[in-house]
């Protein structure tokens, strides 16, 4: 697809000649790389909460953020008007992180697209609101259908349509239609007027409003929150201390996104800050584990076809067989550690500097039944559900938390027991990893991540997994 | 300003004219500046502005919102109407409408908000702030080996909010603050902390030598931590980790959570909830800070609120659609960027302090633990359940001993603020949120 059917040459009339005038601004002081990143972001949400449909929003963004390069250095400046002299007035701010004569601008661009993960049919804004507000409805009464205990319940579903395009000095032009729709659950659930518990589901991904009508359907993310509250219940303290550990399959490969992802990104080990740094080649985690960060899986959350610098995602190996092999590389880090971009340089929005980040983060399947996995633990805990995590990648510390856990006792789950957050070291906590199941599963699609006060939507997938050491973060002794 | 305000204006005057009952409309712009240096070189620079608009409109019982960064006639023309759309297809709520016209109204003293001289500062003066702070930081020790930067930020922004039942505001505010991020290196351990100055004139910030002396400090007290054996023992949150603790006990205040109740405090108005240590205020007047403002989200004058004096929950925190859900006047809490319905927000939500000092306050522990770092950590606002990774000093014979990390620290909120033995003097407002140092009576330390 060339510019000319891009949605900013349609509506903004942006031609190939404005973008290398652009781009000769952002390097008229003598940066090295510049890009643009144009950004139009429509969305819509509906909530419904106590059986009314409270809330009903949309909005819409658009902006131009101007980048550029020289060493170490970067310029950044945005503007939300896409008049020629607002984006030129931006590129010439950029510009002012080099202090030398102008760079030349390579003329002629060349389309850096190679693939088409999430496919649409249908474009969420054409479609009737009313379907939207059948969902949330729907959901609010499945979850109160589930059990008469549930007696709080709040769905919402959102869907947005992101058109991208990006430019840069080094002539390659992108441009993406990138949709997401999520919906997610919440119930109160309690029990001959005793204290409430609470139960969460959500899901989606880079899909539009069919998918919620024909694959996951509002129902089972209802069923799923209602479910959770009303373990809850029963549930017992947590223990404290170290534990055997059993994760679930699916939503747990948060452990992976805390405990290696963000780890080895590659802006903090060619800063050699990472508890990572300087570790490819070595023995991170054991030889059952192999980890992969994927932006090129069909309608998930995190894939894209182009990262937001313009590259092509792929799939990225982090460790295989326990041994660490590489690091996500956006361009910046790239170009000054003599590598090249892996695809994950991802940002918020027009308004902020890229940063090496991850998409979907699984790891491979092994070969253990995962009912043998658990039926081989005396004493343990078997986590099926987190709310979140948090690294320090430096120390390599991180923390995630359960909100769905069972005791283990000779071999099989027995209670249901409170949340707790568990605690671990990065580059140490997978090497007591001694099974690993055959049941691989991504998560539903409701993963946001955080770095440096940006959030982008993200993926994770685990099997079920065995690790033979951890810190729980419960009550009970 | 007023430039915003006739946007404002003119969104909810066009909402009337396609048939709203009722329209509230917010307006906004922002300039915002950063310089960032690492290993004495600069890193980054970014320098931009935005503008944006929002309308909520009330159609009868039913509500809508939309928001556009595209001002012109035709953009707000498409954002009114898009909200009318979407509040066609909303549920009927009797408790949807605006304030009462008698709830309106706004702070007219000047609740130093704005320094001019924020938007004047250079560029270079700027970054050698920056350079100044990692500096010191880098200098202060050989340990401090490597650092993930030191940064300089201004931000200017102006507020505008119409209504249509008369009310009309805004205001500027500005903001700039310092930050340093050394890292530590010890017998192959490497550990990274921080340490910022924030605040909304820059006469009130801390100096760049200040900032980066503490930051360097605390990453070199974190230095060859030990894990401790599970136990359980007194704790004491500093003010860094405390505010984290008081922004879980916002959540259990605010009317939302209240009115649904999802949360432990739902129902105890009058009760004593916590010890004579615990009041809590909530205080969006007080000139200079953070929380501070002329009026709320949705017009009503900002105020000053008891939450809990001496343990007793005194009130809740309300927006106008959670205090009619319970029967109750809105506290001015009303919340919300530049759309959609208000939640409730915080204006300066503290502690307050006590009169010992923290040295004090740990010189009473035996044996504890002092938590410098929450990681994930997490309240169960419905039940009161908490549990959170750490890192900190471990308390010996009253004083801090050694450092400890790769630990959880876990409780009951319920019980907590009963446990709450006493808060120390160290106040300050780096946030809306604020707090200082406090010791719980005994939590769970989860380790070996």
């Amino acid at each position: 697809m060339g510019l000319s059917q891009s949605f900013f040459a349609v509506k903004f009339g942006i031609t190939e000649r404005d973008l290398e005038s652009y781009l000769s601004e952002a390097l008229s002081a003598g940066g090295e790389y510049a890009d643009l990143y144009f950004e139009y972001l429509a969305n819509t949400s509906i909530g419904i909460d106590e059986g009314i449909v409270k809330s009903a929003s949309e909005g819409v963004t658009l902006g131009v953020g101007v980048r550029v390069l020289i060493g170490e250095r970067t310029g950044y400046a945005y503007s939300d008007d896409l008049s020629p002299e607002k984006i030129r007035k931006a590129a010439h701010v950029a510009a002012r992180i080099a202090r030398g004569p102008a760079s030349i601008v390579k003329t002629g661009f060349e389309d850096a697209r190679i693939h088409n993960l999430y496919p649409m049919i249908t474009v969420p804004h054409d479609t009737a609101l009313a379907d939207r507000v059948d969902l949330v409805k729907r959901a609010d009464a499945a979850a109160r259908a589930y059990d008469p205990r549930v007696f709080q319940v709040q769905a919402s579903y959102g869907d947005s349509i992101r058109e991208i395009l990006v430019a840069t000095s080094d002539g390659r032009l992108t441009h993406d239609r990138q949709p997401m729709a999520r919906m997610s659950v919440a119930a109160l659930a309690r029990e001959n007027n005793g204290p409430p518990q609470h139960g969460y589901s959500g899901g989606g991904g880079r899909v539009t409003l069919d998918f919620f009508l024909n694959e996951k359907t509002p129902e089972y993310f209802a069923r799923e929150a209602a479910r959770q509250a009303i373990v809850q219940l029963g549930a017992v303290d947590a223990p404290a201390g170290e534990s055997v550990v059993v994760l679930g399959p699916g939503w747990p490969g948060i452990l992976l996104h805390e405990a290696v992802g963000h780890g080895l990104e590659a802006d903090f080990n060619r800063k050699g800050v990472s508890a990572f740094t300087g570790r490819i080649g070595q023995q991170v985690a054991s030889p059952l584990c192999t980890v992969i960060d994927d932006g090129t899986i069909s309608s998930r959350r995190g894939s894209l076809n182009v990262d937001d610098e313009g590259t092509p995602t792929r799939q990225n190996i982090l460790i295989e067989n326990g041994v660490l092999r590489g690091y996500l590389q956006d361009t910046l880090s790239a170009r000054l550690m003599k590598s090249a971009s892996t695809g994950s340089g991802r940002r918020e929005s027009y308004q902020s500097i890229p940063m090496p980040r991850m998409t979907n983060t699984y790891m491979l399947a092994g070969d253990s039944d995962p009912e043998e996995i658990i039926r081989s633990v005396p004493k343990g805990i078997y986590c099926a559900t987190f709310s979140g995590g948090q690294v320090d990648i430096t120390s390599g510390n991180f923390v995630f938390q359960a909100t769905e856990s069972y005791l283990i006792e000779n071999g099989r789950l027995t209670r249901p027991v409170k949340g707790a957050s568990l605690i671990g070291n990065g580059p140490e906590a997978l090497k007591y990893v001694s099974m690993v199941g055959k049941d691989l599963k991504l998560d539903e699609g409701i993963g946001v991540c955080g770095k440096e006060g940006q959030s982008v939507p993200v993926g994770v997938g685990i099997p079920t997994i065995k690790i033979d050491k951890m810190t729980v973060g419960g009550t009970a002794q | 300003m007023s430039e915003l305000v006739e946007l404002a204006q003119s969104a909810v005057d066009r909402a009337l004219a396609l048939g709203a009952s009722d329209a509230e409309a917010g307006a906004a712009e922002g300039e915002e500046f950063s310089a960032s240096v690492r290993m004495r070189e600069v890193e980054n620079l970014k320098q931009a502005g935005s503008r944006g608009v929002g309308i909520r409109v009330v159609v009868g019982q039913r509500s809508g919102s939309s928001r556009t960064s595209d001002l012109t006639p035709a953009g707000i023309e498409a954002m009114v109407r898009s909200a009318l759309e979407l509040a066609a297809i909303t549920t009927e709520d009797p408790h949807a409408g605006l304030p009462a016209p008698e709830e309106l109204g706004q702070i007219t003293t000047d609740q130093r908000l704005y320094d001019p001289s924020i938007a004047n500062m250079e560029t270079d003066w700027k970054i050698a702030q920056a350079m100044r702070a990692e500096e010191t930081a880098l200098s202060a020790d050989p340990r401090i080996q490597n650092s993930e930067g030191a940064g300089f930020e201004t931000h200017i922004g102006t507020r505008a909010f119409v209504n249509s039942r008369g009310f009309s505001g805004s205001y500027r505010t500005s903001t700039c603050g310092l930050s340093a991020v050394p890292v530590a290196v010890e017998n192959g351990s490497m550990e990274r902390d921080y340490w910022y100055t924030s605040a909304r004139e820059a006469a009130r910030l801390e100096s760049p030598e200040e900032v980066g002396r503490r930051a360097a400090e605390r990453a070199l007290r974190r230095l060859g931590a030990r894990k401790v054996s599970t136990q359980k023992v007194p704790v004491i949150f500093e003010p860094r980790t405390a505010r984290n603790l008081l922004g879980d006990l916002f959540d259990a205040v605010n009317g939302g959570a209240i009115y649904r109740h999802a949360s432990f405090l739902a129902g105890k108005l009058g009760e004593k909830i916590g010890s004579d240590a615990l009041t809590i205020i909530d205080d969006a007047t007080l000139p200079g800070l953070f929380g501070t403002s002329p009026f709320d989200d949705e017009g009503v004058p900002s105020r000053r609120t008891v939450v809990i004096e001496h343990g007793v929950l005194k009130s809740y925190l309300l927006n106008t659609y959670t205090a009619r859900k319970l029967g109750l006047k809105t506290t001015g809490n009303a919340s919300r960027g530049l759309a959609g319905n208000a939640s409730v927000g915080p204006g300066n939500f503290y502690l307050e302090a006590g009169t010992v000092s923290e040295q004090q306050l740990i010189a009473g522990v035996r044996q504890g633990l002092y938590i410098t770092e929450l990681i994930g950590a997490s309240a169960n606002t419905v039940t009161g359940d908490y549990s959170s990774g750490a890192a900190g000093l471990w308390i010996e014979n009253g004083e801090l001993a050694y450092p400890v990390s790769g630990i959880t620290v876990a409780g009951n909120l319920v019980q907590m603020l009963m446990d709450l033995e006493q808060t120390a003097s160290n106040l300050e407002f780096r946030a809306s949120i604020a707090s200082p140092s406090f010791l719980i009576r005994e939590m769970t330390v989860s380790g070996q």
